[in-house]
């Protein structure tokens, strides 16, 4: 049976090591992403650049609920992501600087992130992209193991515009088909690019988009950490035990443009304004501490530590390697290729006869 | 502004495809756009921009994002009797609609034995050299010359740019226009009173040494390399083919018989790419003529690189000179 509903947010703060924690990678990938935009804009960083400001509490919540044997494919917004999925600032920051000691050799860039060692199987910069690999890992994941509470399980990300795409509706109606452990997760910020969801989805209620293919659907407050913990614990039990792909929709902000470079001049001041109001990083912070949770010190030592963290990122990308042309060639395929075309920069396509008069 | 009174004045590419595109939806009710963010933002590139607002939304239409959803419905649209204009919005986001593009915009007319016409024009910003990776900095050219009943031509100055977009949509074949996105905002240039015919190729250096052939993105840095030759005292005579499907093959023989030599270089990958198909026909056709083997100067045969190796792995003015050194020491 289909169940699509509405979960209000309804967790209080309970005071324990979580929610440091969570407020700790909410603040390291805020003061990450700032940096981010910076070091685009000194032209440190290349190609295009989205940034997760806004969408922290859905990162750090749904990175609670992933458990370290699952696997996890993004979309082209996806740093905070892998932070919270532990990986270190530094490699990440090199990644998109381009340096070869970045996640992907520096071969990926930003919206190319990867590391099999946490499971992370890519960030794609193709809109829909990861949506049916995520489904077929999930494929793979029932040749391997059985169902149960300890089983792996795949989860896949996508924006709100994404689910326009055909990619999406296949890929759904391929796990239903063949019961696969996986959870969607549509990262409903409002807007793709410039167009709002209620312009480009003609089921704006994106939870619901599952019902043609009996999926279960939920929609979270994405600002709300423990909230979207939870969805997204429940829907991987689901997947893990009985085998049920999920679709969960958590619904934040987008705080800045598309990438670094949109200055999203479609959206009114007042909007803009409204948004930041409705900071969840801010919001989780202040409320921690109206709360005792935390006081203003603690706070302030975990931001500045977060600040730290991005600078230490910083200096390691910029003292790491540029990648070397020679390289290029490298990896196009993953066998040696008798015959293949690659030609070194500079080499002749057709060899100059050196005895020639 | 009326699209007439352009002609004359200097215009940036991208602001020369905005009037172009403008003059054709004057001129032909049955001329609609879509593509993601083309109404009300103009698209990413702002080559549509204030057209939506002109035209109305029911005539520049601002789609989901849903790449074989826009070209699909656009044949629908095409075969009823409208003149859609598609707007990919990076050269690698083609893909999605590639099984539309080659199964139906290419083959429908063909396939009902002529009984419907496609007349749409897919644009696609191409090419590199903005430091843009992977999916933003691709020349696709050559998937879609490989596939009969598709015309590609690539535009490479602000005029043609303005005239060819028109003569794509008027055209009752389907076009995939490419634009090189890098040129959008390079130089201005006078837009030129009448057109030059779609798929003729342009001499636009006459010289005497060697002939260097391309189109697109790579057009500017031919007629760098060209310049630097002179000053070496090597008159390299540049032609823009513009065309990429069908290729003008008699201006390029034509010229390679009085040059004995030819160069030819895109920024698309080297192995199948439209410089092996160029080579092939002018070695058939001006087989004596040559003193030399066609030599071809082009991206590389990998996956397109990150911002860092970009100028390597470019047909830069570096390799486009290489390439007529040893095109000339032959
Ligand atoms: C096939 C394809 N088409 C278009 C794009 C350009 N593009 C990148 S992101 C994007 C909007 C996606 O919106 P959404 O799914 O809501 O994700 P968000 O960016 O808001 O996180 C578009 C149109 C692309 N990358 N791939
Ligand atoms: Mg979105």
């Amino acid at each position: 049976m289909t169940v699509e509903r509405e979960s209000t947010s309804t967790s209080v703060v309970d005071p324990g090591p979580t929610w440091g924690e969570y407020y700790r990678q909410m603040s390291l990938i805020r003061a990450f992403e700032l940096r981010a935009a910076e070091m685009y804009q000194r032209a440190k960083i290349g190609g295009y650049c989205h940034l997760n400001l806004g969408e922290e509490a859905t990162v750090v919540g749904l990175m609670a609920a992933l458990e370290p044997r699952d696997y996890l494919f993004t979309t082209y917004r996806e740093h905070g992501y892998a932070l919270a999925r532990g990986l270190e600032p530094g490699p990440v920051m090199a990644e998109l600087f381009g340096k070869t000691t970045g996640v992907s050799g520096g071969r990926g860039g930003s919206m190319h992130l990867f590391d099999r060692k946490v499971r992370l199987l890519g960030g794609y910069g193709i809109v829909g992209g990861q949506i049916p690999p995520a489904t077929g890992a999930a494929l793979a994941l029932t040749y391997r193991g059985e169902p149960g509470p300890n089983a792996e399980a795949v989860m896949c990300l996508l924006g709100d515009g994404t689910t326009n795409i055909g990619a999406f509706h296949e890929s759904l109606n391929l796990a239903a088909l063949w019961h696969l452990p996986i959870v969607y997760v549509i990262v409903n910020n409002g807007l793709g690019m410039g167009t709002p969801v209620d312009r480009s989805a003609a089921e704006p209620d994106l939870y619901k988009r599952g019902c043609s293919y009996r999926i279960t659907g939920e929609r979270v407050d994405g600002d709300d950490v423990i909230a979207v913990r939870d969805a997204a614990n429940a829907a991987l039990t689901r997947a893990r035990a009985e085998r049920e792909p999920g679709l969960l929709e958590t619904v934040s902000n987008r705080l800045r443009g598309h990438s670094v470079v949109d200055p999203a001049k479609y959206r009114s001041k007042q909007e803009a304004e409204r948004l930041r109001a409705l900071d969840p990083v801010h919001a989780v912070r202040a409320r921690l501490i109206a709360e005792q949770v935390l006081d203003e010190d603690t706070a302030r030592r975990i931001d500045e530590e977060a600040e730290a963290r991005v600078d230490a990122a910083v200096a390691f990308a910029d003292a790491s390697p540029d990648p070397d042309p020679a390289t290029l060639f490298q990896h196009a395929y993953a066998t040696a290729v008798p015959n293949a075309p690659h030609r070194l920069p500079a080499d002749p396509v057709v060899p100059v006869p050196e005895l020639l008069p | 502004m009326s699209a007439s009174s352009v002609i004359g004045t200097s215009l940036t590419m991208a602001k020369a495809l905005n009037e172009g595109l403008r003059k054709a939806m004057e001129d032909d009710p049955k001329v609609v756009m879509m593509g993601e963010d083309v109404g009300k933002l103009g698209g990413v590139f702002r080559i549509t921009d204030g057209l939506q607002k002109d035209f109305g939304e029911d005539r520049v239409i601002d789609t989901p994002l849903a790449e074989s959803g826009i070209v699909g419905t656009a044949v629908g649209l095409a075969i009823r009797g409208y003149r859609p204009v598609c707007e990919i919005q990076f050269d690698g986001f083609v893909f999605p609609a590639f099984d539309q593009i080659v199964s139906q915009v290419a083959k429908l007319h063909n396939r009902s034995a002529g009984q419907v016409k496609v007349p749409i024009t897919i644009r696609i910003p191409y090419g590199g050299g903005i430091g843009a990776v992977e999916h933003h900095s691709e020349s696709p050219e050559a998937y879609f010359a490989h596939t009969a009943g598709l015309k590609v031509v690539a535009c490479a100055d602000p005029s043609d740019a303005y005239w060819m977009v028109q003569q794509a949509i008027a055209d009752d074949d389907p076009v995939i226009f490419l634009e090189p996105k890098r040129r959008y905002h390079a130089a201005k240039a006078e837009i030129a009173a009448a057109p030059t015919p779609l798929h003729q190729a342009r001499v636009i250096r006459p010289g005497t040494a060697a002939t260097l052939a391309t189109y697109g993105a790579t057009v500017s840095v031919a007629l760098e390399a060209a310049e630097a030759a002179a000053a070496d005292g090597t008159q390299l005579e540049v032609i823009d083919l513009r065309s990429v499907s069908p290729i003008d093959t008699e201006t390029v023989v034509d010229s390679v018989r009085r040059t004995g030599r030819l160069l030819v270089t895109h920024e698309a990958p080297l192995s199948f790419g439209p410089a092996a198909e160029i080579a092939a026909r002018v070695q058939e056709q001006a087989f004596y003529s040559l003193e030399a083997p066609v030599l071809r100067v082009t991206g590389y045969d990998t996956p397109y690189p990150p911002s860092r190796l970009e100028n390597e792995w470019l047909p830069n003015l570096d390799r486009v000179l290489d390439g007529i050194d040893r095109l000339m020491s032959y």
